[in-house]
């Protein structure tokens, strides 16, 4: 098949950025969505044009590299998948598709579709962890986690970091991804000593880097690769009420 | 050179505690005045960098991503090996050495994977206390299942996950101390050079990705922890950044290169679907759990699978090893995939496929169950491939995935050039021939949280620290190499892209230095390699500025080095005139087909020192003394 891009192109920082107009021709609908970028950049480099930049690295939806919004929706059309994954049996001969980097305040534009995440960094700096030193810890079966609870915290640890539910928020707010990193430790007994601190710390991070409120459009939940759910960012708001009570 | 391996002596189960009696030890406060670079903050970087940080001395580590939450070992899906015995099956920490080295094909050396199996119960304890969230049955204790190569349930899992959740216990860990500020992470900075001063290593030269500004680091000690080199085959399961720059560049830098051809083709990946594809997607061995392999019985049979009756098909795994049946070490799985294949039964559009079938254990336990165990691998397959394996058996076929060989190292994981340790993936130390399911992460681990730390004191115990600066004259040297290298990359201006030369490589190394190897396929691997080369620096085009951000020439700074590397891996393998794990010469087999393993004369563990550009490199030997386990004929059947 034979489509019609438009690529978000963005020199650097300071340059304003636009969309372009590029030719992908001969795709396969076997192809994923970056081999046909792969695709369209031999040609650019063939014709001695700069190749569109964008991250991507495990190729197979676990590393959260990838980010492009594909027809305004960060990560594209497929429920639960990251760009890397979508195939272009997903398109039809003669589409128009429109490729960008995650737009937010947090997330400046490096170049082309590639944005600079450390915000997300400072907020597990902040205070995303167990304290456990190495070494001097009980024997793994000397805490016993229910299986439901041993769930939920996989549930929300299956976050990946891409940083689509901010990009689809209108506020750009992080509570998703902090959400899904307190829960997984709030409903472990590990977890429950640093409860208080950690909860607050993560939520004064996240506005110190710039992120927003969260008012409830449960775009995040829409976008998220891997389905993390809104009900975590309850569980958060219950566990900073929490906190703050002495 | 005779190399020795320095275990220490005495009974197998006291080894380690009695090098860590013999190590120095650096005084608390003199720690934080020692400053350590840890290159690679996958599962062994951060868990080192983490624990040496938190330990007090002061860590720089550096990885290509945006983060070391996305190191590649986020992408290990089934599990981690631990001699728990937490179901009572008859597991030990002999049980897990003993398969260990039996899976290697007696390949490594023993000290090294005994204290691996006795380390791997520390491991489940740290992973457990950090938060990560292992399966758990109704009861609230841990869950287990099988894995290849072992006949007990030791390997522990976090559902198909269990590298995702490792990593990001270690990174945790790691931004603790980042926070605390023990540790400094430059991230989007690869390491192109390492600095050798008097003979010891004491820092590195990298570029910074985002401006392309070339720097050095000076430190007392230095720690590449850079994962595997699979992708010299193009299409592996590794991730696409995944590189041998920072081993091949420390390899020519001094340090020995151990056991090249020591590659793991994995029996479990989803097949080839033409000539766009970029890298291939791995399904996890503990499928073979519930899942059975088979072809048809009879040549050229085009039916779909649903139409060929139960007595028409040949389930080839069961049938030639009975005991094992699916759950056969991968080399022999995937040697048998490609038998079965080439003798013209394979299926799929290219025939270069074999169904791993889940129908039986779906009637058995219920989809349900099925959903449960490996749900988002169906989700993962189904994406790629558009089929429903709930419905219809999956299609695999075997895949570059692992690599056994890496830098040569001693038991206290120290390179031949002092101050270099090396640990996880770009080691060669405890996986031999043959790497056994759900052993990286715990090596990985073992490597970062308890062995480095013990052994890198001792070094530097022996050595003051702050000795050489960046402005000394091998940094200088050093930041002139590299600029040099990149520039004459950026002034090729050829025709052919960069991809076009490493999809050309690949395509040598898959058919001449693959799955099964002959003396006259490695010979002309020999041939064709430096020929691919030469054209590379005549013919390569590489667009854009050296100034800046440019995806195209960090690629070709590492195609450049495994076109390199590849006639290393070649030669390597020419030379091992037996075969071993997942080393097959078609010259050297049973009359069943079976590997025939040659310990009179290849009971050893080669080591390559570089003697030049035009120089053949020099081979060096290890030899490998078994006291503790009988050499046997690895039998699965
Ligand atoms: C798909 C897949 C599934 C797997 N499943 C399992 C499993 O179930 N069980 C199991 O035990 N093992 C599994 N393995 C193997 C295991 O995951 C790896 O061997 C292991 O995670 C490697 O860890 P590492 O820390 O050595 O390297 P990696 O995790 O690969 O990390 C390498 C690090 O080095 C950095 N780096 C590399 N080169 C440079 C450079 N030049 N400059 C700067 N930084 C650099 C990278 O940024 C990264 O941080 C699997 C592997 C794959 C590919
Ligand atoms: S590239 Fe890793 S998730 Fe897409």
């Amino acid at each position: 098949m034979n489509l019609t891009l438009f690529v978000w192109r963005q020199k650097g920082p300071e340059d304003p950025g636009r969309l372009k107009q590029l030719e992908a021709r001969d795709i396969s609908p076997d192809m994923s969505f970056l081999e046909m970028l792969d695709l369209v950049n031999e040609d650019l480099i063939k014709q001695g044009r700069d190749p569109i930049v964008f991250d991507h690295d495990c190729r197979e939806g676990i590393c959260g590299t990838c980010s492009q919004v594909i027809n305004g929706v960060p990560h594209g059309p497929e429920e639960r998948t990251t760009v890397c994954q979508l195939h272009m049996r997903n398109f039809k001969d003669g589409d128009t598709i429109y490729i960008e980097p995650w737009k937010a305040k947090a997330f400046p534009v490096i170049k082309d579709l590639i944005v600079d995440r450390n915000a997300f960094e400072h907020i597990i700096q902040s205070g995303g962890y167990i304290s456990a030193h190495t070494g001097g810890v009980p024997d793994a079966n000397a805490i016993l986690i229910a299986k439901h609870d041993a769930d939920t915290a996989m549930d929300a640890a299956e976050c990946i970091g891409c940083g689509a539910c901010v990009a689809a928020c209108p506020n750009g707010s992080a509570m998703l991804f902090a959400a899904a990193k307190v829960t997984q430790f709030a409903v472990l007994p590990q977890g429950a000593v640093e409860a208080k601190k950690r909860v607050n710390s993560m939520i004064s991070s996240m506005k110190k880097e710039g992120f927003g409120n969260c008012s409830n459009h449960y775009e995040c939940q829409a976008v998220c690769p891997k389905g993390i759910k809104v009900s975590f960012i309850a569980k958060l708001n219950r566990e900073f009420i929490a906190s703050l009570k002495t | 050179m005779i190399l020795d391996g320095k275990s220490p002596s005495g009974p197998l189960s006291e080894k380690w505690d009695k090098r860590r009696q013999e190590m120095k030890l650096v005084n608390p406060a003199n720690k934080r005045k020692y400053k350590i670079i840890i290159v690679g903050t996958g599962l062994a970087g951060a868990s080192a960098a983490a624990t040496l940080g938190e330990l007090g001395y002061n860590v720089e580590a550096f990885c290509y991503q945006d983060s070391p939450r996305r190191g590649h070992s986020i992408a290990a899906q089934g599990g981690i090996n631990a001699a728990k015995n937490y179901p009572s099956d008859g597991d030990s920490i002999f049980r897990l050495f003993y398969d260990t080295i039996k899976g290697g094909d007696f390949r490594a050396r023993e000290a090294n994977v005994y204290r691996l199996a006795t380390l791997s119960n520390n491991i489940i304890d740290q992973a457990v206390a950090q938060g990560v969230p292992f399966a758990r049955d109704y009861a609230g204790y841990l869950d287990n299942r099988s894995f290849g190569g072992a006949q007990v349930s030791r390997t522990f899992f976090a559902r198909g996950q269990t590298g995702q959740q490792l990593l990001l216990g270690a990174y945790s860990a790691l931004s603790r101390q980042i926070k605390a500020g023990t540790v400094t992470l430059h991230s989007r900075t690869e390491m192109l050079d390492l600095v050798v001063i008097n003979g010891e290593a004491k820092g590195i030269t990298v570029r910074d990705m985002v401006t392309g500004e070339i720097r050095s680091y000076a430190a007392d000690s230095v720690c590449l922890c850079t994962g595997g080199y699979a992708n010299v085959f193009y299409l592996s399961t590794n991730a696409m950044g995944s590189n041998v720059t920072a081993a091949y560049r420390a390899y020519k830098k001094g340090a020995f290169f151990a056991n090249p051809c020591f590659t793991q083709i994995h029996p479990t990946c989803i097949p080839v679907s033409g000539d766009h594809q970029s890298k291939l997607t791995l399904m996890s061995e503990s499928l073979r759990n519930d899942g059975r392999c088979w072809v048809p019985r009879e040549k050229g049979d085009q039916r779909i699978p649903d139409e060929i009756p139960e007595e028409e098909r040949d389930y080839y795994l069961e049938r030639k090893y009975p005991s094992f049946g699916n759950l056969a070490p991968r080399d022999i799985a995937s040697r048998s995939a490609k038998e079965v294949c080439d003798e013209g039964r394979g299926i799929g559009t290219s025939g270069y496929g074999v169904y791993l079938d889940f129908a039986d254990a779906i009637n058995r336990l219920g989809a349900g169950v099925i959903k449960e165990r490996y749900g988002n691998l169906f989700e993962m397959y189904e994406k790629i491939t558009g089929e429903n394996a709930y419905k219809q058996p999956m299609r695999i076929y075997p895949a570059p995935h692992y690599t056994m060989g890496g830098l040569w190292v001693d038991y206290n994981l120290e390179s031949t050039i002092p101050g270099l340790f090396v640990l996880g993936e770009a080691n060669y130390s405890d996986h031999g021939a043959n790497r056994l399911g759900a052993s990286a992460l715990m090596q990985g681990l073992a490597d970062g949280y308890f062995i480095i730390p013990g052994t890198i004191a001792h070094y530097l115990a022996q050595t003051g620290p702050g000795k050489a600066g960046i402005d000394h004259p091998e940094f200088q040297k050093s930041r002139e190499g590299a600029h040099d290298r990149m520039h004459r990359l950026l002034s090729i201006n050829g025709k052919k892209t960069v991809n076009e030369f490493h999809r050309e490589l690949g395509r040598i190394m898959w058919n001449k230095v693959g799955m099964a190897r002959t003396e006259k396929s490695l010979n002309s691997a020999l041939q064709e390699i430096p020929r691919l080369r030469a054209e590379f620096w005549e013919n390569v085009t590489v667009p854009g500025s050296g100034a800046a951000l440019n995806q195209e020439l960090e690629k070709a700074g590492r195609v450049a080095d495994f076109l390199e590397f590849g006639e290393l891996m070649a030669r390597d393998a020419l030379l091992r005139n037996e075969s071993c794990g997942g080393h097959f010469r078609e010259e050297y087999q049973m009359p069943d087909g079976e590997a025939k393993r040659d310990d009179e004369h290849f009971s050893y563990v080669a080591a390559w020192e570089f003697t030049g550009e035009d120089s053949t490199p020099e081979m060096h030997k290890e030899p490998l003394t078994f006291e503790n386990v009988e050499l046997a004929v690895r039998s699965y059947k």
